[in-house]
């Protein structure tokens, strides 16, 4: 018997060890949407999943998540924690749900959110209104056979997207799903409901 | 995309605004100023109200729903949600919050109750609730009327912690006590916490309340906040220990990183270093019964 971790193949399959920026939001949700994920894709032998709460865990990821939550709040922690130099030379992929959507940006609508401009796309917060005006909705997502069921909880909307940023997803006020090279950011909380496709879809994109 | 596609104010986008509240300190304020100085400080949220807790008891009469003048000055000053309190059973109260915006509800022992028997059937509304509890059966009451997130009761305006441990224990404790155990005794003990048996057997299986689980009531310090995080809590609600005490911008910071950092006690250290005076606070044995507010609603 051989034993296996972090990277080693097993059979033709790879092990990816992904890290859920643990500093405040829907942690647990992203924790156990991977965990699924990768047992649904025969994935789990040599993976491994860790909530991260110091710069120090990030160095053998190969991918992150940053979940929904507050913006300004985990904008905050972030630079509280010494992690916002760490997380922009990140070199794994970086998987962003709503406020993450936001942290990802290159520019946001609140002078307060120091973001990450990983992706290069503007973001406007709470685009379609306050708690009562949140959704659910059947959305065409590019790559995706089927709808995929969104959960839209005070989203943010992309009112601008560069040239080189893959739009995934949009809805009539504008774009609600991008991705550009190992990163993907979406509007909509995929971690909520049990519909695995856009966190199945973000674990190849590490493997290529 | 249609609009009449499009769902609104379901069981799940009431969880989940719950759920992007988890690990975050919701602060309670009574005007934009106060609103502005929680969202700088990093709360996930703000609470809305005309008084906070310690001056409503200080004040007596009947407690009510805040001016809705002020919910709306700070609905405008911050961007992050905004929570109002409505009195327990008053669903018109609630109805007026929901149509002001406010982002979530929270039916409350701290205001004057409406009515005695029924609280507010949280189910019929599209913006989600938070609720009281003392125990589990409360908690799974309460849980079952639509509460999309429970907190503990504690006793509000005390700046004493020792309830809210009190109620986070009864329902950690009974949860745990709980495992194990099979069907058909979960269902016999959901007799005796006069508890809805399906949401008690979800409860054990899943090892905790299927709903976010936040604690308040008393919590006045950087090391309060942290102990209700270690007991278990998702989160924390400070109600009169942030604006009562001598340097409320410097609390407000040093609650966020105690609950951001809550198992690491250096930290909890260095921000609770020259804080100043915590709010004065009262001992819980020398209030009258019609004094202590968890009584209120079960």
């Amino acid at each position: 018997m051989f034993t296996l971790s972090g990277k080693m193949r097993c059979s033709s399959i790879v092990g990816v060890k992904i890290g859920v920026l643990a500093l405040q939001g829907d942690v647990s949700e992203h924790i156990s949407a991977f965990s699924l994920a990768l047992k649904a894709t025969g994935r789990e032998t040599g993976s491994e999943i860790i909530a991260v709460r110091k710069a120090a865990q990030l160095s053998d990821l190969d991918g992150l998540a940053i979940p929904g939550g507050e913006s300004t709040t985990i904008s905050r922690l972030i630079q509280k924690n010494g992690m916002y130099d760490p997380i922009i030379s990140f070199d794994g992929g970086i998987f962003a749900t709503c406020a993450g959507m936001v942290l990802l940006a290159s520019c946001v609508d609140d002078p307060r959110i120091k973001t990450l401009a990983l992706i290069d796309i503007d973001v406007q917060r709470n685009a379609f209104g306050r708690q009562r005006e949140s959704f659910e909705a059947d959305l065409e997502v590019a790559g995706l056979a089927g709808p995929f069921h969104a959960i839209f909880i005070r989203a943010p909307v992309v009112t601008r997207a560069a040239p080189g940023v893959e739009v995934l997803a949009r809805i009539d006020s504008g774009i609600v799903a991008v991705a550009q090279g190992r990163h993907m950011a979406l509007s909509f909380h995929p971690e909520l409901g049990d519909d695995l496709r856009m966190h199945q879809k973000f674990i190849q994109k590490l493997e290529k | 995309m249609k609009l009449e596609e499009l769902r609104f104010g379901t069981e799940l986008l009431k969880r989940g605004f719950a759920s992007m509240q988890k690990g975050g300190v919701i602060m309670d304020v009574v005007n934009a100023d106060q609103a502005v100085i929680a969202e700088e400080s990093g709360a996930v949220a703000v609470m809305a109200l005309e008084r906070v807790p310690a001056d409503i008891r200080k004040a007596g009469g009947v407690a009510r729903m805040a001016d809705p003048g002020i919910i709306l000055e700070i609905i405008d000053a911050v961007s992050i949600p905004v929570m109002g309190k409505v009195r327990i059973g008053h669903f018109v109260e609630a109805q007026v919050l929901e149509s002001l915006g406010v982002d979530m509800i929270d039916e409350s022992e701290v205001l004057t109750p409406a009515d005695e028997q029924f609280h507010i059937d949280k189910k019929q509304f599209t913006v989600p609730f938070v609720c009281g509890a003392r125990d589990l059966g409360e908690a799974l009451r309460r849980i079952h009327e639509g509460a999309a997130m429970v907190r503990t009761k504690g006793e509000a305006g005390t700046g004493n912690v020792v309830e809210a441990v009190r109620h986070m224990r009864n329902i950690m404790g009974e949860i745990r006590g709980l495992q194990g155990r099979n069907d058909q005794e979960i269902i016999d003990r959901a007799r005796d916490l006069e508890a809805p048996p399906d949401i008690l057997l979800e409860t054990v299986r899943m090892g905790r309340l299927p709903v976010v689980n936040f604690s308040a009531g008393g919590i006045a310090t950087p090391s309060d906040a942290a102990l209700m995080m270690q007991l278990g809590a998702d989160g924390v609600f400070v109600g009169s220990g942030i604006f009562l005490s001598a340097e409320p911008e410097r609390m407000a910071r040093a609650i966020v990183e105690a609950v951001n950092h809550f198992e690491e006690p250096s930290v909890i250290a260095s921000v609770s270093k020259g804080l100043g005076e915590a709010m004065k606070g009262l001992d819980v044995h020398t209030l009258r019964e019609d004094e202590v507010l968890q009584y209120r609603g079960r």
